[in-house]
Order: structure tokens, then sequence, then C-alpha cells
């Protein structure tokens, strides 16, 4: 009874996640592959996101804190990051990263720095978002994932 | 999972239980692709090592239908591993990355792979991946396939089903064959020796370095042109081999020869300018080259001996070894190099210790060719080049080989008409000096693009260079960073004459760089280059890397004691290079498992070299590549 509210409320929190864009169709593709067997995968998957990620993030900072840029580098660890981020479909970030990417081709250290400052603000308002959800998910008690956006 | 359960398994339900082998260093995109995997009941095996996979399947190539790996990794750059993993093992592999551009697309699929995928990828995209299993199977092995002559094959019958398979595999394959003996490339080998063979794949045939030795003997025998794996094979004369054994192993022989010209045109190049065209030397390279492919197999033992010894006849020696059995069609490696080792003699001016380098059996008869012309008057240049290299290395004349010097020239002349000087800017590179290798790391950028490209011959093998032209760009200031990709560049030299760079250290600073990289190579080949070995230290990180580079096999082959001294330098430079010993050694995509001895690497450098080219190329951007390089490098 309880986990009714709890679901509704679970369903409208993913669902605002996919509208305002935090997450794509990636994140479904998530859901979709946690079952009985695997019944934490995408919570498992995006920690494990978050913890590999933060060591590219300070890859990339301590790269900016050197001057001159190294953009071969920069590019490099953006590219990883990319990958990891497009994976579980975090589809601000993975923008922000394809913008930064941009930058290191072109050489424009500024808006590098830019477009970093900006990707760590959408990466942590991500974090927060997905943990309050898995929390309320945990919350919500066992029950199948939430449906598609679709 | 018991291979019986697998077998069965596979036998029954395929595509179900299909054996992947998954390699991604990001841990996310592993656990995703681990689960999506599963999720279409594959049976998944999972690294996040390049290097842990080839472990993986060097150990049995049957226990594994499908390899999927990630293009960007740290110890190993995607592409190398697809190339090995295509040479050695004959699998088919799908190559996964976040980076969709054309360019890489083009180059997954040069580089043998049978797919491309981008990420995220998704379950419907690896659904269908069985394909390319079957295609691959149905290809080589049509009749086998249906009449279940594989159950044999993967039963314990071991020998006879073994040879039961071999033989209808070789029937099938002659039918093919026929039509065309070169094209072999799918075909999976017959397996002599190996284990019990997958399922679905007949046992392969292990090219064993002695195998292999016998297989370049007789096509140098034959002259290259001539070779055909009919006459090769009867003058092998080695039982349970078949023609299309041979057919197969000539036509990656070919590819590796045609790297390893087009590396040597470049080092032709720079060992014009640097003054060290020896034909030989760019022989060594190649027979280097041909030495990793075995070398993986594990021959080291010639590696090291030959250049733990490096007294000329040493240098020959193992020159000799790997290149003979990697080249066909080019003059016993042995002998030429053994030649030359003789005129090394140990003035840095010898230009003749490059001369005994034998251009690794390019497929290019002019290569051999080329390079004694080139050779002739490399030599001359040689001098310098070895004077070069003298400085870089520990000013050890006599051990000096000026390879680099001729090694460069050989190949360039084998390869292309490059003009010497751009090669042997290149090698200037190399050179540790880090105002030189500024210098030359810009030339070398230049040289590798230029001759990466000239030949156009699959830069494979040279994949190594074109890091070292990345590492020139990218640490300017930072000698070691300079040195890594000079390494590269100077693998294909070094691994020619590690030797010779020692002697040539003294001499030509630019020539250093150039034996820098021969060095590399040797060092990485061989523990024993020991006298590489200081030079290593001082002069570049990158011969290390090279090092890495050329042993991208058995961890044996990469001497760690280079290595290890540059490992320091050489991170510091690539902020992605890894070295791990006995993992060094980004190999430039190998035609087989070179052995990573002195030679050998220097044909890695050389292949890295063309290979960086080549990527380079697809770059199009002066950077001639290191950027892959370095990833290669990483291996270390």
């Amino acid at each position: 009874m309880e986990r009714n509210p709890m679901r509704r409320q679970l369903a409208v929190m993913r669902q605002s996640l996919f509208d305002q864009g935090y997450l794509d169709e990636q994140f479904v593709q998530l859901e979709e592959l946690q079952d009985d067997a695997n019944p934490n995968f995408v919570e498992e998957v995006v920690t494990l996101y978050y913890r590999d990620s933060a060591r590219l993030i300070l890859n990339v900072e301590q790269a900016l804190e050197r001057k001159p840029f190294d953009f071969n580098k920069l590019d490099g660890y953006m590219h990883q990051f990319k990958g990891s981020s497009s994976s579980i479909g975090a589809k601000k970030v993975k923008a922000e990263s394809t913008l930064f990417r941009e930058y290191c081709k072109s050489g424009n250290g500024e808006g590098c720095m830019r477009t970093f400052q900006q990707l760590k603000k959408e990466y942590a308002t991500l974090r927060k978002k997905l943990e309050a959800y898995f929390q309320l998910a945990r919350q919500a008690g066992p029950m199948e994932t939430a449906c598609h956006p679709k | 999972m018991t291979v019986e359960r697998v077998i069965s398994e596979k036998k029954d339900q395929f595509p179900i239980g299909m054996r992947v082998l998954a390699v991604d260093d990001d841990p996310t995109c592993l656990l995703l692709l681990e689960t999506l995997l599963r999720r279409c009941q594959y049976n998944v095996t999972i690294t996040s090592q390049a290097v842990t996979a080839l472990k993986l399947l060097r150990e049995n190539k049957n226990n594994f239908d499908l390899v999927i790996s990630d293009v960007h990794m740290p110890d190993m750059d995607g592409f190398k591993l697809l190339e090995l993993v295509g040479l050695e093992m004959d699998l088919p592999v799908i190559m996964l990355s976040a980076n969709g551009d054309t360019k890489l697309v083009m180059k997954g699929i040069t580089h043998g792979g049978c797919d491309y995928l981008l990420k995220p990828v998704r379950i419907e995209e690896l659904q269908n991946i069985w394909q390319h299993v079957v295609r691959r199977k149905k290809f080589d092995r049509k009749d086998r396939y249906n009449s279940g002559s594989q159950d044999k094959a993967y039963t314990d019958s071991g020998e006879a089903a073994r040879m039961g398979n071999v033989d209808q595999n070789g029937k099938l394959n002659k039918k093919r064959k026929d039509q065309n003996e070169e094209e072999d490339e799918e075909r999976d080998e017959n397996g002599h020796d190996s284990e019990d063979p997958s399922t679905q794949k007949e046992p392969r045939v292990v090219w064993s370095v002695e195998l292999h030795h016998k297989f370049v003997t007789a096509v140098k025998q034959l002259g290259i042109d001539k070779a055909v794996p009919k006459k090769i094979l009867e003058l092998m004369n080695v039982e349970k081999l078949t023609r299309e054994n041979v057919a197969s192993h000539l036509q990656k022989y070919r590819l590796y020869l045609k790297r390893i010209t087009c590396l040597a045109n470049q080092q032709a190049n720079m060992a014009a300018a640097v003054g060290s065209a020896d034909s030989t030397y760019l022989r060594m390279g190649s027979l280097n080259g041909l030495g990793n492919f075995h070398t993986l197999a594990g021959s080291d033992q010639l590696r090291n001996a030959a250049f733990r010894s490096f007294p000329p006849g040493g240098v020959l020696g193992r020159l000799n070894t790997p290149a003979g059995l990697g080249m066909h069609g080019l003059p016993s490696p042995g002998m030429i190099q053994l030649n030359h080792v003789q005129n090394l003699g140990n003035t840095n001016n010898d230009q003749s210790k490059l001369q005994s380098f034998v251009i690794p059996g390019n497929h290019n008869a002019n290569i051999l060719q080329g390079m004694p012309m080139s050779l002739e008057l490399d030599q001359l240049q040689n001098n310098k080049g070895v004077n070069h290299i003298g400085e870089l290395s520990t000013a050890d004349n006599s051990t000096v080989f000026p390879v680099s010097g001729s090694l460069i020239n050989a190949r360039t002349t084998g390869c292309s008409d490059n003009p010497l000087p751009g090669v042997t800017s290149n090698s200037l590179m190399l050179e540790g000096s880090s105002q030189q290798a500024t210098l030359h790391a810009s030339n070398l950028r230049d040289s590798v693009s230029a001759m990466g490209f000239k030949s156009g011959n699959p830069l494979s093998h040279f994949t190594s260079m074109a890091p070292a032209s990345d590492q020139l760009q990218d640490s300017k200031a930072d000698l070691q960073s300079q040195a890594s990709p000079i390494s590269c560049n100077a693998g294909q030299i070094i691994r020619n004459a590690p030797q010779e760079w020692n002697a040539a250290r003294k001499d030509a600073t630019y020539q250093s760089n150039v034996m820098c990289c021969s060095i590399n190579s040797s060092i990485s080949v061989n523990g024993a280059m020991d006298h590489l070995g200081p030079c290593l230290d001082q002069n570049n990180p990158i011969f290390q890397r090279n090092i890495d580079l050329d042993s991208i096999g058995p961890s044996n082959f990469v001497d760690p004691l280079s290595i290890k001294r540059c490992e320091g330098e050489n991170l510091a430079m690539e902020p992605s290079v890894t070295q791990k010993e006995g993992y060094f050694v980004v190999q430039p995509r190998l035609q087989g498992s070179y052995i990573p001895d002195n030679i050998g690497s220097l044909e890695d450098l050389a292949s890295a070299m063309m290979k960086r080219e080549q990527d380079k190329g697809e770059a199009a951007d002066g950077n001639f590549g290191c950027n892959a390089y370095s990833r290669r490098t990483n291996c270390i």
C-alpha cells in the first residue's frame, strides 16, 4: 500500500529525469538489463561510473592546471569520460564532454575551461538526482523497474 | 565453464553459449558490455587489459569464438590487439569505441576487424555478432562445420581427430585456395599441436620459431616473388602442414614484409639523413619484425642470445634468426647481417654494421633490392648515423650497429623512394637530446608521415613509429617524451641495430636518435641489450617504450632492463603509458607473433611506425600518428 504512492513518486521522478534531459535512452537499456538475477544492476553501474569517472575528472583538472594545455591529453581523457557517460545514459554530461572535445580539437583553452566547469556541474547534479532516485527506489521496495518512458 | 560443456552448448545451440572475450579498460563500459552479452546468452569472459586478453587467447585460442575490444586502452592500442589476434589466433574481432569517426572505423576494418560498434552499444547489435563467427567458420570450413568433423576436433580424440580435421580442412582449403593461394587470411590454420580445437575452429597450426624459420628459409630460397605455397611446403618438408596453412602464413608474411618495407623506407629516409643507409640494417628491421612474429611464440631465446652477445656475429645471429623466420625472399637474415656485423667493427661510422641488416622480407622485392642500393649509399651516411647513435648510446662503438642508419635507409629504400633525408630526420628525433628531440620530433613526424604513406603499405608494423612522433610533439620540453617517440621510430631502427646504437651513440647525436629508437627496440626485445640499457636511461624513455612495443608478446621478450629504466621517464610522457613488465610494447600490429628480440623490436617499431603513419595519415595531420603510437606504447 505504502508502496504505491512511493512507486508513483518514483515513476514521476524517473520521468522527469528523462524529460529534463538528464538521462537518455541508454538509461532505459540499463533498466532493461536489470532483472531478478541482477536486481540492482542500474545502481551498480551508476555507482561504478561515478567512482571510475572521478579519476578522469581529476586528471582533467590537473591537466588544466598545467599550462600550456596539452589538448591531446585532455581530449584523450574526455574521450574516455564521454564513453562511460554515454554508457549510463548521462545525456547532459555527455553533451558537455562532446563540447569539451570540440574545444580541445580547436585548441581553445578558454572554451575548455568553461565547458569543464559546466560539465562538472552537470555531473554533480546528475549524481544527486540519481542518488535520490535510487534511495527512493530502495525504499519503495523491490518492484519492477519503472516502465519505459515510451 | 568447462570446455566440454561449452562445446556441447555450442554445438547444439549456437549462438547461445558462444564464447566471447570482452576487453575494455573502462569498468563502466565493461560491466555494461558483460551484462549485455550475458543477456544474449553468450559465454562471456572479461578483462580490462589488452595484455591479459592476449594472454588468455594465447593460452588457448580455442577457448574463444569472438573477441570484442575497445579501441582506446591504456596498455595497448585496440588496433594493435586486433592485428595480433587476427594474426595469431585468427579469431573475429569486433571493435568498440565511443568515437565513430569514419577514419577510425576505416582503420578498424583495415586492421582486420570484422565489425565496428559505437558506444554505448545496444543489445540489438550484440545479438547479431555471432554472424561473424559463423561467417568465418563457414568460409573456412564449410563442409567440416556441417559434417560435424568439428566434433571430432574438440572431443579429446586428440591427434587423430585433429589430423582428420586438418586433412579435411586442408582439402576444403585447397578448394578455395586453388582459386587464390594468396588470399588465405580467413582460413584457420590446421593445428598440429594445438590443444583441443574449439568446437567451431579447427586446430590451428602453431607457427613456432623453427617452423617459421623453415618457412622463411624456403621463401628465400624460392625468392619472394616466386614463393608459392606449394613449393614452400615442399621445401619445408614438414609433416602435417598443409598448403593452406602455408598459404595463409605466406599472406601474413607478405603483409608483414610490406609493413617492414614501408618502415624500412622510412628508416631509409631517416638513415639517409643520418647518413647510414644500410640495407642490411633495414633488413634486420624486417627480420625483426618477422622475428616478432615468432617471438611471441617464445623464441626470445634467439633474440636474447643474439643480442646479448652482440658480437658482430652475434648481432647477425640475432637478426638471422628472427629475420630468417620472418623474411622470405630476403637474403637469409643471418647472412646479411653477419656480413655486416663483421664490418661493424666498432666504429661509429661503421656503416657496414647496418648493412648486415636484412630488410625484412618485405613482399616487395624492391625492398631488398632497394635496400642494397640504398644501403650502399647509406653506408656512407651510416657513418654519420652511427655516430649519432653512438652519442645516444653508451658510446660503445664496437657494438653499435649501424643498423639504425642503414635500417632506416634500407627500409625506406625498399618501400618507396622516400628521400632518405626525410627518414633521417626522424631518426634524429629519436635522439635523446631534448633539443634534438624537438627538432627531430618534428622531423620525425614529418618524415614519418611522409614515410608512412609513401609506401602505402600497411603501416601496422610501424605503429610504434607513429607514437614516436606524437610523443615528440607532446613533450618537446620533455626529453623523455621525445625520446619515446623517437623510440618509436627508432624502434625500427633500433631493432635492427640495437648494438649499433651503443656504438653509434657517441658519434652522432642525431643518429643517436635513430639509435635510440633502434635501441629501444632492441632493448625491449632483449634484456640482452645491456649496452643499450644505459643509453636508454639517458636518452629516453622511449627506448623503453619501444621495447615494450616490440615485445607485445610474451613478457619474456620485453626485457625489463631497459624498459624499466625508462619506465619512469616514459610514463611521464604519456599519461596513458603504462609500463608493465613483460607487457611493454605496444606492438605495432605484428603480422605474427614476432619474436621480440632486438630485431623483432626494430621491426615492430618499423611496423609500428608504418602503422602510425597510416594511422596518422588517416588523421591527416602532421602528427605522425604518435598518438596512436602513444597508445601503443602504453602497453608498456
